[in-house]
C-alpha cells in the first residue's frame, strides 16, 4: 500500500510542480496563440496531479486530501524529478532572479513529455486501478504535450541564429537533469515489485530515439553528460523548490482552516 | 470581462469629426443607413462610412486590450492559488481572457488593421484599455470579486453586443458571451465558499468588494450627459444601451447577491427607491477615473511595461517560427523543382 | 515605450466540425507561422470546451469572397425560383407524407 502511495505521489508531483512551472507563463506568453496553448498543459498537468493526489489521499486514509497533500508537505517531502521545479531560465542560484526563457520551458516540456508517453503508456496496466485509469486519461494529454513541445523544439532549433543558440543552451542547461529518470528509487522498486509502477530504466531506449530524432532534426547536438545526478525522486532537491513550494503555498498555509 | 467603459476616445481631445460625403458617396451612405435602421448587418466588404470604421476598430480593439491585460490582475494569483481545484478554474479563466482578446482583435483585423498595428497603439500608450484593470488585486478574494462584479458588468454590456450592426464583432460576442457566463458564476461561487469559511476569509472578501466596488461601477464610462460618443454609437447599433442605463441594471442586480452573500455594498446612499422602481447609489469619483484612464491609476505602468515586455521577449520565438516555416516551404519548393 | 520591429505571423481562418455528420463551420481565425501550427493553435484556441471533433485551417489570403456590390445580380435572381421549394406543390392529403 505504502509503496503504492509513494509512487503516486512522484507521479503527483512531477505533474504539480510542471503545471504550476508552466503557468508562470500565463499572460506573458510569446504570443496570445501560444498563451493559451501553454496554459492547456498545465492545465493537464494539473488535472493530473489532482487525480493522482486524490487516489494516494485515498489509500492513506485519515482524512487526507488532494490539498493537504499539495499543500502541506514542505520541499523534501516533494518526490519530484529536479528537471521539473527549475525556473525557466539558464542555471543560477535559488534566489537569483532572471527573464523566463521560452526555449527552456519547451525543451524541459520535451524532455519530461517524451518519458510521460512511456510512462503513461505502460502505466495503463497497472495492478491499481484507478493508476491505470489515470495512466490512459494522461497518455493522451502527454502526447499532445509531446507534439506541441517537439514542434517548438525543431522550430527554435532550425529557425533562426537567435533560437537555435537558446535551444541549444537549454539542451545544454537540462539534459544532465534527465540522467534522475533513469536511477531506480527505493519507491519505484517498491511499486514495480508490487506490479503498480514501470521500471523506468525499460523506457531508456525509446526515450532515447524520441530525443535524438527530434534534436537531429532540430539540427541541435546532444551534449555529453556526467557528474552528479539529480535526486529529486527521493526528497533531495535543488534550491528552486523551496521557493517555488514557498509561493504555491503561502495562501493554503496562512489560512490552515480555509475552505476554498 | 469589459464594458463598455470604455469606449473613450484613445486620445485626448479627439473628436468625432462630422462627415459630409460627397455625392458620390451620398448613395452608399443611404444604402448603410438603411441597413443599420433595419438592424442589418454589416460585413467586412460591405461599403462603410470611415467614421464608422474607425469607430469600431477603436472599440474592438479596446476591448481587446482590456481582455489582454485584464490577464494580469487575476494571473497575479494563479501561482498562489489556495487549492489546485482553484488553481485549474483560474488558469482557464484567464486563458479564456486570453482568447476573448484574441477574438476580438480577430474581428478588429476584418476593418483592415493588422493585429500588430492594434498592439502598436497599445503598447504605445495611445489606445485605451478598461480602467478597472489597473487596480492591484491584493487579496485571494479579488479573484471572486472580478469574476462576480467585473465579469458580471461585462456581461450586462456583452449581451446587448451580440446583436451590434458589424457582424464580425457580433459574433465574436456571441462566443465571449458563452465563455463569460463561466466567468461569473465561479467568482461568485468562490466567495460564497469563503463566506463560509473562517472570519479571516470573510473579512478577505469584504476587502474586495469595498476596493473594488466604485471601481466597478465607473467601469460603465461616464454619465451618458458626458459621453458624446455614445449618441453615435447607438445611432449605428454598436452600442446598444446608454452608460447609465447599464450601471443601474449592474446595481439593481447586484444588491440582492450581495444580500445573500452575507456582504455590504461600501455606499452609504445605497438604498431602495419605490417611487423610480431602482436603487439610488452615490457619487462616483470621476476625477478618479479619468486619471486612470489617461493612464496615471495606481498599476498603469505595470500593466503596459508588462505587456510591452511579454511582446518584445516574445519577438525571437515568433520569428524563430516564421524563419522556420519559411525554411520548410523553401525546402518543398526545391524537392518540387 | 518602444516596441520591436512589427513581423507578423500570417492569419487563418478556422473552421470546426462540432460533431460526425456535421459539416465544418466557420468559427474564428489566428495567427500562425503555417498550416501545421495554424492547426494546433486551432485546437487550442477554439475546441478549448469540446467543440470540435475535426479542425480546417485556411490561409485568410486564399479565400475569394463575393463582392458586395454584385449582391443584386449574384443572389436576386434565385428570389423568383420559387418552383425549386418543395412547397410550391399541392398534393392531395390522401398522398400522406411526401
Amino acid at each position: 500500500m505504502s509503496a503504492t502511495i509513494d509512487y503516486l505521489l512522484h507521479l503527483a508531483d512531477n505533474a504539480v510542480v510542471l503545471g504550476q512551472r508552466d503557468a508562470e507563463w500565463c499572460g506573458h506568453g510569446p504570443i496570445l496563440e501560444e498563451d493559451l496553448a501553454l496554459a492547456n498543459v498545465s492545465l493537464d498537468l494539473i488535472g493530473q496531479a489532482r487525480l493522482l493526489y486524490q487516489r494516494a489521499a485515498e489509500l492513506k486514509g485519515d482524512g487526507t486530501t488532494e490539498d493537504k497533500l499539495a499543500y502541506f508537505r514542505d520541499s523534501q517531502e516533494f518526490r519530484n524529478y529536479t528537471l521539473l521545479e527549475l525556473p525557466h531560465h539558464g542555471a543560477l542560484v535559488g534566489y537569483a532572479v532572471a527573464d523566463r526563457d521560452y526555449a527552456t520551458t519547451i525543451v524541459r516540456n520535451f524532455l519530461y513529455s517524451a518519458l510521460m508517453v512511456h510512462v503513461w503508456d505502460a502505466l495503463q496496466t497497472s495492478a491499481d486501478s484507478t493508476l491505470a485509469g489515470i495512466a490512459a486519461k494522461s497518455l493522451k494529454e502527454a502526447t499532445y504535450h509531446l507534439h506541441h513541445s517537439r514542434d517548438w523544439l525543431v522550430r527554435m532549433g532550425d529557425g533562426t541564429d537567435e533560437s537555435h543558440t537558446r535551444a541549444q543552451a537549454a539542451v545544454n542547461h537540462l539534459l544532465p537533469y534527465t540522467e534522475e529518470f533513469w536511477t531506480v528509487s527505493p519507491a519505484e522498486t517498491a511499486a514495480v515489485e508490487a506490479g503498480v509502477g514501470v521500471d523506468v530504466r525499460t523506457l531508456r531506449a525509446a526515450w532515447d530515439a524520441l530525443v535524438n530524432d527530434a534534436l537531429a532534426e532540430a539540427t541541435l547536438t546532444r551534449p555529453q553528460v556526467r557528474g552528479y545526478v539529480p535526486q529529486g525522486k527521493v526528497g533531495l532537491h535543488s534550491e528552486h523548490l523551496g521557493f517555488l513550494l514557498a509561493e504555491m503555498q503561502s495562501l493554503a498555509r496562512a489560512h490552515p482552516d480555509g475552505c476554498w | 470581462m469589459y464594458t463598455q467603459s470604455f469606449n473613450v476616445p484613445d486620445q485626448a481631445g479627439q473628436k468625432t469629426v462630422a462627415v459630409t460625403p460627397s455625392t458620390e458617396d451620398a448613395e452608399l451612405m443611404a444604402r448603410f443607413d438603411a441597413r443599420i435602421d433595419a438592424d442589418g448587418r454589416i460585413e467586412p466588404q460591405d461599403w462603410m462610412p470611415e467614421a464608422y470604421r474607425k469607430t469600431l476598430v477603436r472599440q474592438i480593439s479596446q476591448h481587446a486590450h482590456s481582455e489582454i491585460v485584464g490577464m494580469l490582475p487575476e494571473g497575479n494569483w494563479i501561482s498562489r492559488a489556495p487549492s489546485l481545484k482553484r488553481k485549474a478554474i483560474l488558469i482557464a479563466k484567464v486563458q479564456d481572457e486570453g482568447g476573448h482578446g484574441l477574438y476580438l482583435y480577430s474581428a478588429a483585423e476584418t476593418l483592415g488593421t493588422s493585429r500588430d498595428q492594434l498592439l502598436e497603439g497599445l503598447h504605445s500608450g495611445k489606445a485605451k484599455y478598461s480602467s478597472i484593470f489597473n487596480y492591484p488585486t491584493l487579496n485571494w478574494a479579488d479573484v471572486g470579486a472580478i469574476g462576480w462584479l467585473v465579469d458580471g458588468a461585462a456581461i450586462m454590456n456583452q449581451i446587448p453586443l451580440c446583436r451590434c450592426s458589424y457582424g464580425p464583432y457580433s459574433r465574436a460576442m456571441v462566443r465571449v458571451c458563452k465563455e463569460e457566463s463561466f466567468h461569473q458564476r465561479q467568482g461568485y461561487e468562490a466567495l460564497l465558499v469563503m463566506m463560509k469559511g473562517t472570519q479571516a476569509q470573510r473579512e478577505m472578501v469584504q476587502d474586495a468588494v469595498n476596493r473594488l466596488w466604485w471601481k466597478c461601477l465607473a467601469m460603465f464610462g461616464p454619465p451618458d450627459a458626458d459621453s458624446p460618443n455614445s449618441a453615435q454609437g447607438m445611432r449605428w447599433g454598436i452600442k446598444r444601451i446608454s452608460n447609465d442605463d447599464l450601471r443601474q441594471k449592474f446595481v439593481d442586480a447586484t444588491v440582492p447577491q450581495a444580500k445573500v452573500l452575507g456582504i455590504t455594498l461600501p455606499d452609504p446612499d445605497l438604498k431602495w427607491n419605490e417611487e423610480r422602481q431602482h436603487y439610488d447609489y452615490g457619487q462616483i469619483d470621476w476625477q478618479e477615473f479619468w486619471d486612470t484612464v489617461e493612464g496615471n491609476g495606481p498599476c498603469n505602468k505595470e500593466r503596459l511595461a508588462t505587456r510591452v515586455k511579454a511582446h518584445n521577449d516574445g519577438q525571437w520565438v515568433r520569428d524563430a517560427a516564421q524563419a522556420y516555416a519559411r525554411k520548410q516551404q523553401e525546402r518543398a519548393m526545391k524537392e518540387a523543382a | 515605450m518602444t516596441t520591436t520591429a512589427l513581423k507578423e505571423w500570417p492569419l487563418w481562418e478556422i473552421f470546426v466540425r462540432s460533431k460526425q455528420g456535421l459539416e465544418h463551420k466557420h468559427c474564428g481565425s489566428l495567427h500562425a507561422a503555417d498550416a501545421s501550427q495554424a492547426l494546433h493553435m486551432a485546437r487550442d484556441v477554439y475546441t478549448r470546451r469540446q467543440e470540435g471533433v475535426s479542425i480546417w485551417v485556411v490561409p485568410s489570403a486564399s479565400i475569394t469572397a463575393s463582392n458586395p456590390d454584385e449582391k443584386g445580380e449574384f443572389f436576386d435572381p434565385a428570389a423568383d425560383k420559387i418552383y425549386r421549394h418543395p412547397t410550391f406543390y399541392e398534393i392531395p392529403d390522401e398522398v400522406g407524407h411526401m
